[in-house]
């Protein structure tokens, strides 16, 4: 039997287009750029980024300027966003602020994620005795409440920027590893990484080219949540005086601050507002962009 | 004649917590070069854990098993390597066995790239031409799996297999989970791959059709053992074993006028785990004695070539 003959005309028939070729991340940014929400998503962040890195050629006022007789003032020309309870310019101090916050965000979730991630998939892999000492060590972390220990390594390891994120990346290393140990034990059983074994790939390279970008989905969207998370927990120490210290700003201290005149809201709720906004903003701006970036990074969502 | 593959007594045995689940029982068998050699049997009679250890993705836990004449049943690394480039599987389901996240292109390379075979514009070509080999339209090269329909998935499969230019390749059930339309290009692909290539392969089927279609040889399994063991004409002319004749009755025949053989066999297939002693067919057999429930049949030469591992074979067919 000859089986050219059956198999079906249009494989040859129809002229050969063949499309090209794109990298990995080409291809990922050309689905994103497809989705206009995300898009909007990263210039905001974007622009946000940029104008905290040059806060200093931006705000029009130093962040430490203290005006007593501007005293909660209200958004004006001179003052955009008005005046906080010492009378400085509040959106110069949220400028600066958040040089710290975003910072410290970033590398708080950065660290959880890839210790979570190795964590996870290491367990959900290989299983056994090493699966039960680590994730036996993850539940004692879990088991502490989250303030109280990014409390004692801070108080440990002191302050500063790194220091200071890997106080609160700690609390949300065991939470991303438990959610990658489930899907790894999922990915791992399915038939492809039985495949790429019987290629002879190493256990590194399954992990890596298979079972981590099967499973950074979820991952995506969790950490665009815990960067929201962060920003608030930088704020918990530093109200307790582990994070940055008065004058230098940061996002949840001067939230904080400005809950103090809630039962004023009507004639100072600018000092409410304006911190608020920005966090939520920020917060917002990377959940949509996590969640279209998740569906860039997946080939079936491709339209 | 020296035989490509030859098991000898191959065993496997799961660790469950209620004790050994014997998947594989001493199951012996040889397969010449350029010959395809159907293992079928119900499901969970272990054809896919031979397959497995078969190509090393499975330790085995007893018995021998040659390759080219050498003893390649525990293989140090260096040699595992190697066979990875002689041995090759194809997957059952072309649906799990593709990483989504990967397009036609990279998933035809990965075997290459993986065994550092070919890089740059040499593998670009060797993928293409292995695209070609296999009947995938060249255009479908940055698609991914789940644009494409059952049987391209499984030419990605076989390109994959093929891509290491192996000489022996374990086809594990590679159309159950196609279309019956789709399934005959599939064969008549490994069929003629087959022929160009003098390849080998091991078929594993529970599809007495399929086997029939593309198998020189058929090995019948039963519950971990070998039951019977026939050049492919053979078995479906004269089965030997009960089982055997059975599994050959229940095939339907799509006529009215066809009286078939009043073979059925009941009850359930006895557990594999901690099996008692005697033939695994035993409860289920119309002709068991005593002695079946105390020995476990050997596999006797009754005809050149035909193995029967049935202690009543003889007087059952009145040899």
């Amino acid at each position: 039997m000859d089986a050219k003959e059956k198999m079906p005309p249009v494989e040859e028939a129809v002229e050969e287009k063949i499309p090209k070729k794109r990298s990995y991340f080409g291809e990922i940014w050309h689905r994103l750029k497809k989705n206009p929400v995300a898009m909007v998503c990263l210039v905001f962040l974007c622009v946000l980024i940029l104008a905290v890195v040059f806060a200093n050629f931006i705000a029009p006022y130093d962040y430490a300027e203290a005006d007593l007789s501007l005293r909660f003032a209200l958004p004006s020309a001179e003052h955009i966003m008005g005046c906080d309870e010492q009378g400085r310019d509040l959106f110069s101090r949220l400028l600066y602020g958040g040089r710290y916050s975003l910072m410290v965000a970033l590398i708080a979730v950065a660290i959880g994620i890839v210790f979570g991630m190795v964590v996870g998939a290491l367990c959900g892999f290989f299983g056994g005795g090493l699966d039960s000492v680590l994730m036996r060590l993850m539940d004692v972390i879990m088991a502490i409440p989250g303030l109280m220990l990014a409390i004692c390594v801070s108080v440990a390891l002191g302050s500063g920027v790194v220091n200071t994120a890997l106080a609160i990346a700690v609390g949300t290393i065991p939470i991303i590893a438990r959610q990658l140990r489930g899907s790894t034990l999922l990915i791992r059983s399915q038939e492809y990484i039985e495949a790429a074994q019987s290629f002879g790939e190493g256990y590194f390279r399954i992990i890596m080219r298979h079972v981590i970008p099967n499973t950074l989905a979820p991952i995506i969207v969790q950490a665009s949540l815990y960067l929201g998370g962060s920003i608030m927990a930088i704020a918990g120490l530093s109200f307790l005086g582990l994070g940055v210290q008065p004058p230098t700003p940061e996002w949840g201290n001067i939230l904080n601050t400005g809950l103090d005149y809630i039962y004023q809201f009507s004639t100072r709720w600018h000092v409410i507002v304006f911190p608020a906004m920005f966090i939520i903003l920020t917060m917002l701006a990377f959940n949509l962009l996590g969640d279209g970036l998740r569906d860039a990074m997946d080939p079936r969502m491709r339209k | 004649m020296e035989h490509l593959l030859e098991a000898k007594e191959l065993s496997k045995y799961y660790t469950t917590p209620n004790g050994p689940l014997h998947a594989v029982e001493q199951v012996s068998f040889t397969v010449d070069e350029k010959t395809t050699l159907g293992v079928v049997g119900e499901s969970g009679c272990g054809k896919s854990t031979l397959g497995r250890v078969l190509v090393g993705l499975l330790d085995a836990t007893g018995g021998d098993f040659f390759f080219e004449g050498e003893n390649v049943t525990h293989p140090d690394k260096k040699k595992r390597k190697e066979l990875r480039r002689k041995m090759q599987i194809i997957f059952q389901d072309p649906y799990s066995s593709l990483d989504p996240r990967m397009c036609v292109s990279d998933l035809i390379a990965e075997p290459l790239k993986a065994l550092k075979l070919a890089r740059g514009a040499e593998l670009e070509k060797q993928v293409q031409e292995l695209m070609d080999t296999v009947g995938l339209a060249r255009r479908f090269a940055y698609s991914y799996p789940h644009e494409l329909d059952g049987g391209r998935r499984q030419r990605i499969g076989i390109a994959r297999a093929l891509s290491v230019n192996p000489r022996f390749i374990v086809c594990d059930e590679p159309v159950s989970a196609l279309d019956v339309s789709i399934q005959a290009q599939v064969l008549n692909l490994l069929k003629e791959l087959q022929i160009e290539k003098g390849l080998t392969y091991v078929f594993i089927t529970h599809n007495l059709s399929v086997v029939k279609h593309i198998s020189h040889d058929i090995l019948v399994m039963y519950c971990g053992c070998m039951v019977e063991k026939c050049p492919s004409k053979e078995l479906f002319a004269q089965p030997l074993h009960p089982y055997t004749k059975g599994l050959l009755a229940a095939i339907p025949i799509p006529s009215l006028h066809v009286k078939k053989p009043d073979i059925v066999l009941s009850g359930e297939v006895t557990s594999p785990v901690n099996p008692k002693p005697g033939c695994r067919f035993a409860a289920r057999c119309p002709y068991v004695s005593d002695l079946c429930k105390q020995e476990m049949p050997k596999p006797q030469e009754l005809a050149p070539g035909h193995f029967v591992a049935c202690h009543h074979a003889k007087e059952i067919n009145s040899l």
